[in-house]
């Protein structure tokens, strides 16, 4: 049974899989609760397909990009969840996963995925029609993307006026990232945040005068 | 389990350190702390962000260090233990989503502890039962604190605070103003002891009669800062070398001074006959000899945790997790928060 678990965008969401399907899967409907919703989350799924934590035979983790804060929560419970359990984790590209969700909802072109990245930007890759990532991912302001592909993800979201051709909105999720795993749709990578930018941090000058 | 004897394991990471403490009952079995000061050394001071992504590195190694020393595997846990605040929320985050996976994997109970109260019940590995009522004089980088513990598990209040720096901060600030090192106090502390602490008379933040109506047991740090800063600059300006032992030495002593001033007599006013100190600054050599001096005056014991369990460091969560587990409280279920701002008041999150 494989557990699943994504925090890169403001919401939490966890889903099982076993036996080729998604057994149960939940997605928070409050943004910004990371630390507080995962743990009862991923508890409340066990229970609902009547599991119990032993059952679980591997973990999968959304590893990004995504607000960092939110992204450590997941990443944190899934390497915890290994080392409690013994059992192996998994990590996946969040933008990958959110092309496979793309082109399971019809997409049948080559396409930019997009999440939020605050700050005026966002993170991206882009992926051909069968949803194999061509280039990224990277952080860039709205306007430096590529042109002329369809986008989807949150750009068309939070940018409407940038983009003319765009697809229904999607977000990545663990019932799409726990199919993608189990039926290697996705490369996996270590459960290591993929950060794209450094920690905001001066060298500070010499002490101020105060006289 | 043993409810007295519970095989308890802490997670702490409110700041720069992440701390993973296993203890049985009050015996220290694993104290294992891994650093990124050095990463915020060049910053003066600690960067959030890189603390955070520290904590998530170091997360697993720690625990698994931990649990080698003490000898034990994780599923022997009894509970699990953390510091849900205060602290950098990004960091306590990483700490309390760790602790919840931990629990939730392990199938034990975890307790959300508060970090101030955690301070002081670490003191119970080194020095046996915590006297209580006590007070607790708490000083590091982060906090400055007096406190009134009747129950380290539920009973825990404000007598003082800092109102503006915590005094680890002070050492930090006047640290960089003489060139020396972060984090400040082990040097300031060394330097000091070249010099002579009655050299200059710095002053003594909230100490007048009119801040004593006020703020009676609350401290000050940031004039005795400025004061410090334009003494150098004065001599600087007048071409004269700067006398860093006896800068260092006037400093120290005006921060422990008040410190130890206010807190005996707090202890004094409140008739509590035991003070116990905390935190980084309590590593500080003057503090300890000073408190001890003031203290029998007035017939207060006082106890002081090694330097290592002064700091912030898992043992002390594990120890407080243990007290609460011995004491027959109940767990904190998986959804409570990690709070930047917890009050002293919550011991238990
Ligand atoms: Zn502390």
């Amino acid at each position: 049974m494989l557990l699943a678990l994504d925090t890169s965008t403001a919401f939490v969401s966890v889903a099982v899989h076993d036996d080729g399907q998604v057994l149960a899967g939940a997605t928070t409907d409050q943004p910004l609760l990371h630390g507080e919703r995962l743990a009862p989350l991923i508890d409340d799924t066990l229970r609902q397909v009547g599991a119990i934590r032993q059952d679980v035979t591997a973990v999968a983790v959304g590893v990004g990009p995504g607000p960092f804060t939110g992204l450590r929560v997941g990443v944190v419970t899934a390497r915890m969840l290994g080392y409690a359990l013994g059992i192996p984790v998994y990590g996946a590209g969040s933008l990958d996963v959110l092309a496979v969700r793309a082109v399971d909802e019809g997409v049948t072109e080559p396409f930019l995925a997009t999440l939020d990245a605050r700050r005026k930007e966002l993170f991206w890759a882009s992926y051909d029609e069968d949803g194999a990532r061509l280039d990224g991912p990277r952080v860039d302001r709205p306007g430096d993307l590529p042109d002329h592909l369809l986008v989807v993800g949150d750009g068309p979201v939070r940018y409407p006026a940038v983009f003319d051709r765009t697809s229904p909105p999607a977000a990545p999720d663990a019932a799409t990232l726990a199919d993608a795993v189990a039926q290697e749709r996705v490369e996996l990578v270590d459960p290591e945040p993929i950060y794209l930018r450094r920690p905001d941090a001066a060298v500070p000058g010499p002490p101020k005068k105060v006289s | 389990m043993t409810r007295d004897e519970p095989l308890v394991l802490g997670i702490e990471t409110s700041c720069d350190e992440t701390g993973v403490g296993i203890v049985r009952g009050r015996t220290l079995l694993a104290d294992a702390v891994a650093s990124s000061v050095e990463e915020h050394a060049r910053f003066g001071g600690v960067v959030p962000e890189v603390a955070s992504r520290a904590h998530l590195e170091a997360m697993v190694p720690t625990i698994e260090r931990a649990c080698d020393v003490a000898g034990v595997t994780p599923s022997d846990v009894d509970a699990v233990a953390v510091t849900s605040g205060p602290g950098l929320v990004g960091a306590l985050l990483v700490g309390v989503a760790a602790a919840k996976a931990l629990a939730l994997g392990l199938d034990k109970p975890l307790y959300g502890v508060n970090h101030l109260a955690s301070h002081v019940a670490v003191d119970q590995l080194e020095h046996g039962p915590l006297p209580e009522p006590c007070l607790a004089l708490l000083v590091s980088g982060g906090h400055s604190s007096l406190l009134l513990v009747d129950d380290v598990t539920t009973g825990v209040s404000p007598v003082g605070r800092s109102i503006d720096d915590a005094a680890g901060e002070a050492f930090d600030k006047v640290a960089r103003l003489l060139g020396l090192p972060f984090p400040g106090g082990p040097h300031i502390d060394r330097a000091a002891r070249s010099g002579s602490s009655v050299a200059i008379d710095f002053p003594r933040g909230l100490t007048s009669s009119r801040d004593l109506e006020r703020h009676r047991f609350d401290f000050s740090f940031s004039g005795l800062k400025t004061a410090v800063a334009r003494w150098v600059e004065a001599r600087e300006a007048a071409g004269e070398p700067v006398p860093l032992g006896d800068v260092a030495a006037s400093f120290q002593e005006a921060v422990c001074d008040v410190l130890t001033r206010k807190a005996v007599d707090a202890a004094v006013d409140r008739g509590v006959e035991d003070l116990l100190i905390g935190g980084g600054v309590a590593a500080n050599s003057r503090l300890r000899s000073l408190a001890e001096e003031r203290a029998a005056r007035h017939g207060v014991r006082v106890r002081v945790p090694r330097p290592g369990l002064c700091t912030d460091n898992g043992a002390m969560v594990a120890a407080l997790g243990a007290e609460m587990v011995a004491r027959g409280r109940a767990p904190s279920g998986l959804d409570f928060p990690a709070d930047s701002s917890l009050p002293v008041t919550t011991v238990q999150a």
